[in-house]
């Protein structure tokens, strides 16, 4: 299985996802210049965070234009798992491939902390996997666990409009809501004003996701959590086993 | 060919840099300020040009339709 990380100019956790995923995770990890012309060999495409071009116009409006994110459309529709985190959710929704928007803070506050966000559906490819914390205690998916994880942003604040609200809750699409420390939904706990205190979604199909809280920052005890690791595990269980059941949807160049 | 692009936030989109203004506006002593809301203005200087294309640019790129309205002003 191999895994793209996409670069656009201005991203900065490029490295901090390739790290996780090739040291903790021992993934066939690349990176990919957002001017390349495909990503169709690779089984997992991740857009990382950052400002991709100085967050000018709107925050993904110009990366969302790279070369590289035709492919990225192209592969999406062909359901391959595509994770947008923090920027690239941003440029996830600008490119439409998820539905909403994401703007300005609510306080106008960049933020910069440990948020709590609660599963809100363990059935999606990102949210539903077992893993071992590195004192070896299991952190297991379920509906309503908490994961602690940081946040950073000045454009985390989901929108959307109503229609598209109820169908994001119909079909359970909501992956992450911001918290309080003890899983109740308050409006203090939601660091950005985002909508229904939204912190991560997927497409209707569910192979899309994006969110604002960086699980790349928090897989080492180091820094104070390790439950993006449950993400990371998620989403590269599921895209092995569509790599395996597909008898590997990757052409290998 | 010159035109000019008013990209306004959606009247049913939260803005919060408009209210931060209008606060600030209320604590410089000016009373009454029901609302601001912050847009961006562009100014485009084309060769030849071609409206239909910019219509498309303007939905594109130069707005988010999700979150956003513009309005383009074609000077000949």
């Amino acid at each position: 299985m191999r895994v793209a990380v996409i670069r656009f100019p201005g991203s900065n956790c490029d490295q901090d996802c390739y790290h996780v995923l090739k040291n903790d995770f021992a993934q066939d990890v690349e990176y990919v210049w957002h001017k390349e012309g495909s990503v169709e060999q690779f089984d997992l495409i991740v857009l990382p965070g950052g400002f991709s071009y100085g967050d000018y116009l709107r925050c993904g409006a110009i990366a969302r234009f790279s070369p590289v994110m035709r492919s990225v459309a192209a592969e999406a529709e062909r359901g391959k798992l595509v994770m947008g985190v923090c920027n690239g959710f941003q440029i996830l929704c600008e490119a439409r491939l998820l539905p909403g928007a994401l703007i300005r803070n609510g306080s106008l506050h960049f933020v910069c902390e440990h948020v709590h966000t609660r599963i809100e559906n363990m059935e999606t490819a990102f949210s539903h996997a077992e893993v071992a914390k590195s004192d070896g205690k299991l952190l297991t998916a379920r509906t309503g666990l908490l994961l602690r994880m940081p946040i950073a942003h000045g454009e985390g604040n989901y929108t959307a409009d109503e229609a598209t609200l109820k169908e994001l809750n119909r079909n359970k699409q909501v992956v992450l809501r911001y918290t309080d420390a003890r899983g109740a939904l308050t409006d203090e706990a939601n660091p950005n004003g985002s909508a229904e205190s939204i912190a991560g979604i997927t497409n209707r199909a569910g192979n899309v996701f994006g969110l604002m809280p960086h699980p790349e920052r928090a897989c080492d005890a180091l820094l104070g959590s390790e439950d993006g690791k449950l993400i990371f595990q998620s989403v590269i269980e599921s895209a092995m086993k569509k790599t395996k059941t597909s008898g590997g949807i990757t052409k290998r160049s | 060919m010159k035109a000019t692009v008013t990209v306004m936030p959606k009247k049913s989109v939260l803005d919060p840099q408009g209210v931060a203004v209008r606060d600030a506006m209320g604590h410089l002593g000016l009373a009454g300020v029901k609302s601001v809301r912050v847009g961006k203005f562009m100014e485009i200087e084309v060769e030849g040009g071609d409206e239909g294309k910019l219509h498309e640019i303007c939905r594109d790129l130069l707005s988010n339709p999700v979150i956003e309205d513009y309005e383009l002003h074609v000077e000949s």
